[in-house]
């Protein structure tokens, strides 16, 4: 109940922002300025929702930024190396180094137990450090890639790029996943209480394995989408990207401590952030107030859901009592 | 009872070593279906061990493992559910975010094409509830229940496998006696369906009201079975405890003085309402209840651990308002928590700094010029309680977990305090430090202090305590002096038996 009303209210955050900004400058809500601001919100929506799983799990995955630039910068290359291959094989590559990037997490967070922060924060230094050794620190830039590659995600079909159909199918999916696979509930259960998960069965070890997996290969197709939509590969991309993801899924009121957090949670939170992203340089807020506004967002949505979960404590007077006379003993 | 078919479940010569201390030693046992077998032993005798080995969470090093005639090893809780075992543990196996219906399906979700199936999820908990007549909201999410509650949740996850075997690990010690009386319902209506029940409590009168047969555990070993019919409660306990027991509790004859500490009123929004009691001078004051009554809560409320408690606390004559453990401390109150391992005693840190940690601000700021009185106050209390360490620098971790629990004292009397709050000071430690700890805190009151005795062992409340306050739901039940009740009164006024209606809604 809560949580439902915790993203009713974010939703109502969101459009009270659209409102406001539309008020000030009427171009913001123009068709073409939220249709845009849409196709921006989708890679941070995307990440989120990978992420957000991660999180579930009471884990954190800080090298997904590095992921998608290692990712990226692959797919990059091998299309301007053959531009004869087919766009999907490029994308299913860049897919595949995310998941085997990701696995590599996954293995050795779920089965030789180390703690994730240390486990992604060294693999995020290890991934962006190999962008460099690939590219050898040049870029790739646009007209050495195929226009097939560059053109896909901005593609509109019936009226809506590419990048919002995918973002689409990745937030249906993700639900699915969340809320009617085995695979995701016990994801909840490992974040809620892990020594109980041990004890009803569930194979941690396994799941937090593919959770990563899974996050890396989504940071793997967001790699190539990055790529291709800004027509360009260069070692920084997305630097620092890790955060921003983080910020969405604290937002969307995501619990670091794991077990409990929703899809709807997860899209609300990158809509949000990127809602503030486009609107501030709309009504001419200094692109270094940005960074600061982020930071107070997140603090308040912390301070929001950590009132909404503060307990008074155990429920151990009965409950019914308090409607009886109260006179029992 | 049909005693001679053959075994479902038989292990044989289960052995377990945990970093070459020998938990199981050459362990044998058999429970036959439709039987209701007793586990029975002393705290640290293996019970527990056993059921996890029995449920796949520990790997046995040696022995054999054989369900229905088939040799079997399991490698991992699943394993063991697969083939038919399920157990009730004693730790509660809770997930609080996740509602009843799923906490009770965890892990095995029924699914319908690949996708969890959450109609079947709900009726099925529902008929679970229904089967076993208790009402329980299925879709209440598991953090809003209370403990009894939990522990249904709970029962209804081993009954809802259809198990061949079901390991009940002390289910008792926190339902009322009309929840008791429910499970043992339960109980009968699984060895009547041919389902074999390991039932593993300390209470005697449960294990004769419900158990078959009997087998017994010491130090990890095997020592005897058999069936119940044929052994009396005496003989079984001399079996369990290993010698003639007499248990002596060494209560020193100390005349209580003045009053020390009065709590009036003293209640919070969910956890206690209206407790006032006094405590005297050189006085033990028992605090008995279920698990789960509130009692710790109350201590740690007084301890300044948890805000949005009110009420009166008069110390020594003077209303004292204690928000932080730290006033509570500066107000001559120590509290020895019951989790030793997280709240009581720093683990990787030396005997050493573990007992001068509270008092480090009286010691000195800058502790290189002040190294040898704390060395000299460490060594004092570790003289004092007979601690068993090879120095004074070995860490917490390395000791046993009774030597662990003398350290823990040995800090908090280190700050001198006039009331010391023990919470289940002798949970599972062995017999020979028990007998330490209560010498100890009969020492304590002949020096002029004042202990509250928080416990779930009735013998020991009952031989140490002057005064003892049952607990109920939160509420003091009632106050018995010392040999004034019998343990019958003690135990039906700490499950509310004398209120005519019941809890459970």
């Amino acid at each position: 109940m809560m949580l439902k009303m915790r993203e009713t209210q974010l939703a109502l955050c969101i459009v009270a922002l659209i409102a406001l900004v539309g008020a000030r400058a009427p171009v913001f809500v123009t068709p073409g300025s939220l249709s845009n601001l849409l196709t921006d919100s989708t890679l941070l929506v995307m990440l989120a929702l990978a992420q957000m799983l991660v999180i579930v799990t009471r884990g954190v995955d800080l090298s997904m930024a590095s992921s998608l630039a290692l990712a990226g910068m692959m797919s990059a290359l091998l299309a301007s190396r053959f531009p004869a291959l087919p766009l999907f094989i490029v994308v299913l590559v860049a897919v595949a180094i995310g998941l085997g990037l990701g696995l590599i997490n996954g293995y050795l967070i779920g089965y030789l137990e180390l703690p994730p922060i240390v486990v992604t924060l060294g693999t995020m230094s290890v991934y962006r450090g190999m962008v460099f050794v690939l590219s050898g620190g040049a870029w790739v830039s646009s007209h050495q890639m195929p226009a097939d590659f560059i053109a896909f995600p901005l593609t509109k079909l019936f009226g809506v790029t590419h990048l919002v159909w995918i973002a689409a199918l990745v937030v249906l999916a993700a639900w699915y996943v969340a809320r009617y696979s085995r695979f995701g509930r016990d994801l909840y259960a490992i974040g809620n209480e892990p020594s109980s998960a041990r004890y009803v069965g569930i194979p941690i070890a396994r799941r937090l394995l593919w959770t990563y997996g899974l996050a890396g290969a989504m940071a793997g197709l967001c790699g190539y989408l990055w790529v291709a939509r800004y027509a360009v590969a260069y070692t920084e991309i997305a630097y620092g990207f890790e955060f921003t993801v983080i910020a969405a899924c604290v937002i969307g009121g995501i619990s670091i401590a794991g077990g409990s957090g929703s899809v709807a949670g997860a899209v609300l939170g990158g809509l949000f952030l990127a809602v503030i992203g486009n609107a501030l340089p709309v009504v001419k807020v200094s692109p270094f107030w940005q960074s600061a506004l982020t930071g107070l967002v997140i603090l308040t949505a912390v301070l929001i859901n950590a009132r909404n979960g503060k307990q008074g404590g155990r429920q151990i007077l009965p409950l019914h009592l308090n409607k009886a006379t109260g006179s029992a003993a | 009872m049909n005693t001679n078919t053959s075994p479902v479940l038989q292990l044989t010569g289960i052995c377990k070593r945990f970093a070459g201390i020998v938990a199981l030693n050459q362990v044998s046992l058999m429970v036959r279906a439709g039987e209701v077998m007793a586990l029975i032993g002393e705290n640290g005798a293996g019970k527990s061990t056993l059921v996890k080995t029995l449920t796949g969470i520990y790997q046995p090093d040696e022995g054999s493992i054989t369900l229905g005639g088939e040799r079997l090893a399991f490698a991992s809780a699943q394993d063991a559910m697969q083939a038919g075992i399920t157990a009730v543990h004693q730790e509660t196996v809770m997930f609080d975010e996740l509602t009843v219906a799923e906490n009770i399906y965890v892990g095995r979700q029924p699914c319908r094409g690949g996708r969890v199936d959450w109609k079947r999820i709900e009726a099925e908990a529902e008929k679970l509830f229904e089967r076993l007549e208790v009402a329980l909201p299925v879709r209440a999410r598991v953090k809003d229940l209370s403990v009894a509650q939990r522990h249904f949740v709970e029962i209804a996850r081993a009954l809802s496998q259809d198990a061949r075997v079901v390991i009940l690990d002390e289910p008792t010690a926190s339902l009322s006696q009309r929840e008791i009386q429910e499970l043992y319902r339960i109980i009968r209506q699984l060895r009547d369906a041919g389902t074999a029940v390991i039932f593993i409590s300390h209470k005697f009168d449960e294990i004769f009201a419900v158990a078959d047969s009997y087998t017994v555990l010491r130090d990890g070993q095997f020592i005897a079975d058999g069936a119940l019919a044929d052994i009396t409660e005496p003989e079984l306990v001399s079996l369990m405890v290993g010698r003639s027991v007499k248990e002596a509790y060494p209560k020193a004859a100390v005349t209580p003085g003045d009053v020390v500490l009065e709590v009036s009123d003293f209640s919070h929004p969910t956890e206690f309402d209206n407790v006032s009691f006094k405590l005297r001078q050189g006085e033990i004051l028992g605090f008995y209840g279920l698990v789960g009554a509130g009692r710790s809560e109350v201590m740690q409320a007084l301890f300044g651990l948890t805000s949005g408690a009110n009420g009166k606390v008069v110390i020594h004559g003077k209303e004292v308002r204690i928000t932080s453990p730290a006033s509570a401390i500066a107000h001559g109150i120590a509290y020895v928590p019951e989790d030793r391992q997280h709240q009581g005693a720093h683990l990787t840190l030396p005997i050493l700094h573990n007992i001068t940690l509270p008092i480090l601000s009286r010691v000195g700021f800058f502790l290189r010029g002040h190294r040898a009185q704390e060395n000299k106050i460490a060594r004092h209390y570790a003289e004092q309680l007979e601690l068993k360490a090879a120095h004074l620098t070995q860490n917490v971790s390395e000791l046993s977990g009774g030597n662990q629990q003398k350290v823990v004292l040995g800090k908090w009397l280190a700050t001198d305090p006039k009331v010391i709050i023990l919470d289940e000071p002798t949970k599972g430690i062995d017999i020979g430090s028990k007998a330490a700890v209560h010498r100890f805190i009969s020492e304590l009151v002949a020096k002029g202090l004042s202990v509250i005795l928080v416990s779930s062992e009735l013998p020991e409340v009952m031989g140490l305590a002057d005064r003892i306050v049952v607990m109920h739901q939160g509420r003091i039940e009632n106050v018995y002096a010392r040999g004034e009740a019998t343990a019958e009164v003690i135990v039906a006024a700490a499950s509310g038996s004398e209120l005519p209606q019941e809890e459970c809604a």
